[in-house]
């Protein structure tokens, strides 16, 4: 008897390589749950929840946003990368998660390379220089110029070792040689609110961060670090149009564990496609000072190609910084 | 003045509507329900209904995500004044004098009172936010770590005075508390402290997870220890509601706490959970017999509850002028509205009138709401008291483990808030006190990240502490405070102060 159920279940596991199409055509059956691994109301989990909202339409299930937060989001994700790959569980990293993390974490239990599926780059969003409004300089020239003077006089303000604006200033601040003292925030939030009080001097940050701030008035915008102005900003000049060399852009990115079938894979980058191309996200996203992937830099080889060419530019930066 | 009636009558027509009045209402009683569940407070309630205000328009979702959070806010006294559990920080202080109420039998009146206070004090808030939020958002902004951190010392002064017991023992219990704080990522290099390697503690130990251990769990152990079968409360229940004498001796104590509570809530990095402690300190120095405090005094109640309600009102100013969240929940509220495609930011007011001014005639709608929703609830609460013990803890336990294990959706905290529970209980075996051991985690954190920030940006000169005028007239008080609980000593009459 026993014998007998467990041939039977050998058999269909045996038979599962062809039954495999079947099963996932019904995909999804169930709810899927999207890991982020930041607190509820941070920036990826508002583009998530903005694209997830669209992408449930269309698989004709729920996904449900689960916030897994800590630990600069390596928890999160070591979670989603221990997950069974069954599509039901994908999550929504960041340049943080999928890039800087292993300089940062020298015991990560995920290589972002190698340990997801990647699906796609769900949005970037360019850093823009900013200053505190009582900063004298100009232009983003004449602030270059005062920071190689007066940068060690100066105090950067971050959110937080790992976070974009941590990065991002690193960065920034290697590629010029500026030896600001750097002050640690926990969250953006209140960096934010003491670059505004005048606390701190300047900071490269996420526009979808700054971006209210800068249209009221309460901070100087030098330049966006991006190929072209971004539409919530119209007025402020791009790095590229200023001849300097500095382009960096902050994304987010969704992944499955490691070993997801291409046709679940395939679905849900046809989902998450047709909610990157929603008229209704697409305004969203320029609100936000984002763009959504397009070409190559859509799907997986191109999210797989992202996080080599970042984890290659990042980790130098930040190894050296921890070395001294 | 004219501009103010104009705007709350743009407000009140907003707010007043069939449906936002609805989705308040809606609100408040999700939010008191999910405060009252010990644990799951209004950060994983607002994350898990915010798909549900998909469908509906930005003013109405907002009105109603408010809702929750004071709702919670309030619900979450309902528990500490009932099982002696402080779902949040600003909680701490309602258990000591709220739960001695309950077991004498008096938690009808705790309770109502904690309403009561509440919603004068949510009255004085709307209108501090309707009258002041422009200049005290410049006020706010002048707010540098250095001050802040004079701010956090101030605060440790409070945690000595809560103490009822030594004066040794409760600053024992502030530096334990203070060390504990410490565990965690270091904010500046981002190397781990005393985590041992365990990742779930990377971003340090959550509040909840030991106020819930040290008061929850150890008070259900030390009711054990009693062989028969008991209730929460041994005593008779008494009045359902305060009566007049009560809310005259109340009234000066609600006054006082909604001032202190307004002015810490504006002020950036969270600076509302000073208020309920701040109120505290206030009325058993004061108090012509401070030893009543801790036994179920209710100006003990009164006070901290105002402070608390006022606190997170006037919470919402920076998220509301400036679009800059003071906190984990604001920061939530913020994720909301972007979602609900608004960009807060500090053009809200002129871009969205009918947005701002209906959240704030919103919250004074809310407030009524929530007096008319616990009022009657207080009966329901009290009778629950009466259930026998033996029901009564594992349900508390349960309940408890659900709400720890939300807040990060991590297994491991529910284990932690069990060893904090066995610790908890040997420190009131040893006659130590749990409030000092709180007070000094949240301040402690709050202090470190401000201290180094300051230090910082100082480069290393203390004198930034004295050449800043809010910094040093902080300090300044401190000293004051500290000569003045000390005058007492000097002359011998140390004991009629501090010890029981």
């Amino acid at each position: 008897m026993n014998i007998t159920r467990r041939t039977a279940i050998a058999a269909i596991a045996a038979l599962g390589v062809t039954a495999v199409p079947a099963v996932a055509q019904q995909y999804p059956t169930k709810p899927i749950t999207a890991i982020v691994p930041f607190a509820a109301g941070g920036p990826t989990d508002v583009v998530t929840r903005l694209v997830t909202e669209h992408m449930s339409r269309t698989l004709g299930q729920q996904i449900v946003v689960e916030n897994i937060g800590g630990a600069g989001g390596s928890i999160g994700m070591t979670r989603a990368a221990a997950a069974a790959p069954d599509g039901y569980t994908i999550a929504v990293g960041n340049m943080g998660t999928q890039s800087a993390a292993p300089a940062l974490y020298p015991n990560l239990k995920y290589d972002p390379a190698t340990s997801f599926t990647q699906i796609s780059v769900v949005n970037f969003t360019p850093q823009t220089i900013v200053s505190k409004k009582t900063l004298e300089p100009k232009d983003l020239k004449e602030l270059l110029a005062y920071l190689k003077a007066n940068s060690e006089k100066l105090n950067y303000g971050h959110a937080g070792v790992g976070s974009i604006s941590y990065v991002s200033g690193f960065v920034f601040n290697a590629q010029f040689g500026f030896k600001p003292a750097l002050v640690a925030y926990k969250g953006t939030g209140p960096a934010l609110n003491d670059l505004v009080g005048g606390q701190i001097d300047y900071m490269v940050d996420q526009s979808l961060n700054v971006i209210p701030q800068i249209t009221a008035g309460t901070i100087k915008a030098y330049a966006v670090a991006h190929p072209e102005r971004i539409a919530a900003l119209p007025d402020v000049p791009t790095t590229k149009e200023l001849g300097v060399d500095f382009i960096f852009s902050a994304w987010n990115a969704m992944v499955a564990p490691k070993g997801l079938p291409k046709d679940i894979q395939d679905k849900l980058l046809d989902a998450l496609s047709k909610a990157m191309d929603d008229p209704t996200i697409i305004k969203r996203y320029e609100e936000l000072g984002s763009t959504a992937p397009k070409g190559a830099d859509r799907g997986p080889a191109g999210l797989q190609k992202l996080v080599e060419s970042e984890v290659a530019r990042i980790t130098p930066v930040l190894k050296a910084a921890a070395a001294k | 003045m004219w501009d103010l009636i104009t705007n709350l009558q743009l407000g009140l027509s907003v707010a007043g509507s069939l449906k936002n009045m609805g989705l308040c209402f809606l609100g408040c009683l999700i939010g008191t329900l999910i405060g009252v569940l010990p644990g799951v407070g209004p950060i994983a309630t607002i994350a898990m209904l915010l798909p549900l205000t998909f469908g509906l328009d930005p003013v109405g979702a907002l009105i109603m995500l408010a809702g929750i959070y004071y709702g919670a806010q309030y619900g979450g006294s309902t528990t500490a004044i009932l099982v002696n559990i402080p779902g949040e920080a600003t909680a701490v202080v309602t258990v000591l004098d709220g739960h001695q109420m309950a077991k004498q039998g008096r938690a009808g009146i705790a309770l109502g009172i904690a309403a009561i206070g509440s919603f004068i004090a949510g009255t004085i808030a709307t209108i501090i936010i309707a009258a002041a939020a422009k200049p005290l958002t410049t006020l706010a902004l002048l707010f540098g770590p250095a001050d802040y951190f004079a701010l956090m010392v101030l605060g440790l002064m409070f945690a000595v005075v809560l103490a009822r017991g030594s004066v040794p023992k409760a600053i024992a219990m502030i530096f334990f508390g203070i060390l504990l704080s410490t565990v965690g990522t270091d904010i500046e290099t981002g190397e781990e402290r005393l985590t041992f390697g365990w990742m779930e503690i990377a971003d340090g130990i959550d509040f909840a997870v030991i106020a819930m251990g040290m008061f929850g769990f150890a008070e259900i152990l030390r009711n054990l220890e009693h062989k028969e079968a008991r209730a929460v409360v041994s005593a008779k229940i008494g009045r359902l509601l305060p009566n007049m004498a009560d809310l005259k001796v109340s009234l000066a104590p609600i006054l006082r706490g909604t001032a202190i509570g307004s002015i810490l809530g504006f002020l950036p990095g969270n600076g509302a959970v000073l208020g309920p402690f701040a109120s505290y300190s206030t009325e058993k120095k004061i108090a012509k017999d401070p030893s009543r405090f801790g036994r179920g005094a209710i100006e003990g109640v009164a006070g901290p509850e105002s402070a608390n309600n006022a606190g997170a009102q006037t919470a919402f100013i920076p998220l509301l002028t400036l679009g800059i969240p003071p906190n984990a929940v604001m920061a939530l509220m913020i994720g909301a509205m972007t979602i609900h495609g608004i960009v807060p930011g500090p053009q809200i007011i002129t871009k969205q009138p009918e947005l701002f001014w209906g959240m704030i005639a919103s919250m004074w709608i809310g407030n009524l709401m929530l007096l008319i929703i616990n009022l009657p609830l207080i009966g329901i609460w009290v009778r629950l008291l009466q259930v026998p013990y033996r029901l009564m803890f594992p349900a508390i336990i349960i309940f408890c483990c659900i709400g720890i294990y939300s807040i990060n959706n991590s297994p491991t905290e529910v284990l932690l808030t069990a060893a904090f529970g066995l610790f908890g209980y040997l420190l009131i075996k040893l006659g130590f006190e749990v409030a000092p051991l709180l007070l000094g985690f949240v301040l402690g954190r709050l202090m470190e990240e401000k201290l180094r920030q300051a230090m910082v940006i100082s480069r290393g000169s203390l004198w930034t502490f004295i050449d800043r005028p809010v910094s040093l007239a902080l300090l300044v008080l401190t000293l004051v405070i500290l000569v003045a609980s000390a005058l007492p000593a000097i002359r011998k009459s140390r004991e009629t102060v501090f010890t029981e």
